[in-house]
């Protein structure tokens, strides 16, 4: 009691600190000097030749100004087959994409597969989501030539790892008591998964699918600079020729039908849920 | 649910035949969409070469195995630059997000009319264009290098952290700000001790998060010349050094596979 009196009085008189998130005095100074030496190191590594930047920076300046005046016309049949090219790989791959994957998610979740098949299905997750799309569109343009059909194997495949994943932990999550039900009427392992499982996991399937729409159109946006079809391409000759209103153009294109794009699914996803 | 009466039996249906007609014209509409983007996708795909991949997959498999490693002496300062672009890209846009989230918060932006918006918009546009193509830009302005990645890196990564960041904002706890603003806190206490403590968990979350999805990223920026790895694996593909892209394509499995073990245990840590 009495020590405890007396600590108060010591502390009576002095602010209030915030107890430290590292309680350990001596780890805590380590892990920040030596995050510190790290950036330093970091930035020592990093060259700038400033006269090439101050050079850059009047590019940089036209690059900004094409905005306020981005050129749709001069290759408007360029941008118009690019973009045409880009919307087609994403629907296709998309639709693709998600009907590769529903059995993949079913067979992901241990709570409906069994134990070699759900190993399987998880590698082959796994795979997908490990390859990012632009090293899959390299390996795709060696093997199947240039085109459109690489890039579309490509969202294809990337669909099937994003998918897959997040709708076999919301299938592993679904509610037991309704599944259940339906066994108990009998009914077989087809109707089971029809009656019992699909519509527990649909509003999030239709979520899902939308948001996966959006990814593989902006990733359909870069598939070309390897030579995987879509507005890629046609994007990297303007950059490559200094076309800056005509890149600028492609740019807010982009900007804008990700916009509405998000605009959409989010109406669609209000609707289901 | 309606129900058919056909012989004095009754049968459940689902849906009304409106309905279910107007369900199928949806389907045979969708149906068309794709037959259409088959049909195009077709159109530009030559054939040829697509009989012949097994072929060729089969190749490239025999001159890529086994990886040529002892070209590894070679990978460890590009690996060296793809973690400081990651790194430093992260910190960067980190500080930028951090004051766009504030505006961007309906809770806590200085206009809701006219910073909102905008704080938005960036936030849009950062997002929606691809790492590499703000690489390829920025190479057209700075030059090739590893800034050119650091800085390209930092942008796209802007729009990310902050949407999260002020979708963490405006979840927060009202009550605790209240009573700050009752103990007579300025405006900057109650964002010091009233805002800053409840986001923090979210914000340390979100960096660990963005890093590991930004050294996936800093792999392939040296395809359009931004320094990091991805400059050799497009130096050995140009030449067509199978060997040496498989040892690339390895070690970028594997840096990827580590930032996402290290980011999954700090998160851990954190949340």
């Amino acid at each position: 009691m009495n020590a405890s009196a007396s600590e108060l009085e010591m502390r009576l008189g002095k602010p209030w600190k915030k107890p430290p998130f590292i309680q350990r005095t001596w780890l805590r100074w380590t892990l920040i000097l030596g995050f510190f030496a790290y950036l330093i190191a970091a930035f020592m590594t990093i060259e700038v030749d400033w006269a090439r930047v101050y050079v850059g920076l009047e590019r940089g300046k036209q690059f900004v100004l094409a905005f306020t005046s981005p050129d749709f016309t001069t290759r408007s049949s360029d941008i118009y087959s690019g973009m045409l090219e880009s919307i087609i790989m994403t629907v296709a791959a998309s639709v693709v994409g998600i009907i590769i994957s529903i059995p993949i998610a079913l067979g992901a979740a241990r709570n409906v597969a069994p134990l070699p098949i759900y190993l399987i299905c998880r590698g082959i997750i796994a795979i997908s989501r490990a390859l990012q799309e632009i090293i899959v569109a390299i390996l795709l343009v060696a093997i199947f030539g240039f085109g459109p059909l690489a890039g579309f194997l490509t969202l294809s495949f990337a669909t099937i790892g994003f998918l897959s994943k997040l709708l076999a932990e919301d299938i592993e999550s679904m509610d037991k008591v309704q599944a259940e039900a339906i066994r108990a009427s009998g009914a077989r392992w087809t109707q089971w998964i029809n009656y019992g499982v699909q519509p527990q996991v649909m509003p999030r399937l239709i979520g899902l699918s939308i948001y996966r729409v959006d990814i593989n159109f902006r990733e359909s946006a870069i598939l070309g600079l390897v030579g995987a079809g879509g507005i890629g391409a046609t994007l990297n000759t303007a950059f490559d020729r200094y076309e800056y209103d005509t890149a600028a153009a492609i740019l807010i294109m982009i900007i804008v039908i990700v916009m509405a794009l998000e605009y959409i699914s989010g109406i669609i996803r209000a609707r289901v849920q | 649910m309606p129900i058919r009466e056909t012989d004095s039996q009754k049968i459940w249906q689902r849906r009304t035949g409106r309905e279910s007609l107007s369900h199928w014209a949806m389907w045979l509409v969708g149906l068309m969409i794709f037959a259409y983007c088959w049909q195009q996708i077709s159109q530009a795909t030559t054939w040829f070469f697509v009989w012949d991949a097994p072929r060729i997959a089969n190749d490239i498999w025999t001159r890529a195995t086994p990886p040529k490693w002892d070209y590894i002496a070679q990978l460890g300062e590009p690996i060296w630059d793809t973690l400081n672009i990651a790194t430093l890209g992260t910190i960067i846009a980190l500080f930028l997000a951090v004051p766009i989230a504030f505006f961007a918060a309906r809770n806590t932006t200085p206009s809701a009319l006219f910073v909102r918006p905008i704080a938005l918009l960036i936030i849009v546009s950062t997002r929606s264009i691809n790492s590499l193509i703000w690489a390829l830009l920025l190479i057209a302005i700075i030059g090739p290098g590893v800034f050119a990645g650091v800085i390209a890196i930092a942008i796209r990564s802007i729009g990310f952290c902050a949407k999260l960041l002020y979708e963490a904002i405006e979840e927060i706890d009202e009550v605790q700000v209240e009573a700050m603003t009752a103990t007579g806190a300025s405006r900057w206490q109650v964002m010091a001790y009233g805002i800053v403590p409840q986001i923090m968990p979210a914000f340390a979350g979100i960096a660990v998060f963005r890093w590991d999805i930004n050294i996936r990223e800093s792999t392939v920026l040296g395809l359009v010349g931004a320094g990091g790895i991805g400059l050799q694996l497009s130096a050995s593909l140009n030449v067509l050094a199978w060997p040496q892209v498989s040892l690339i394509l390895l070690v970028i499995l594997a840096a990827v596979v580590i930032s996402e073990w290290v980011s999954a245990k700090v998160r851990g840590a954190i949340i």
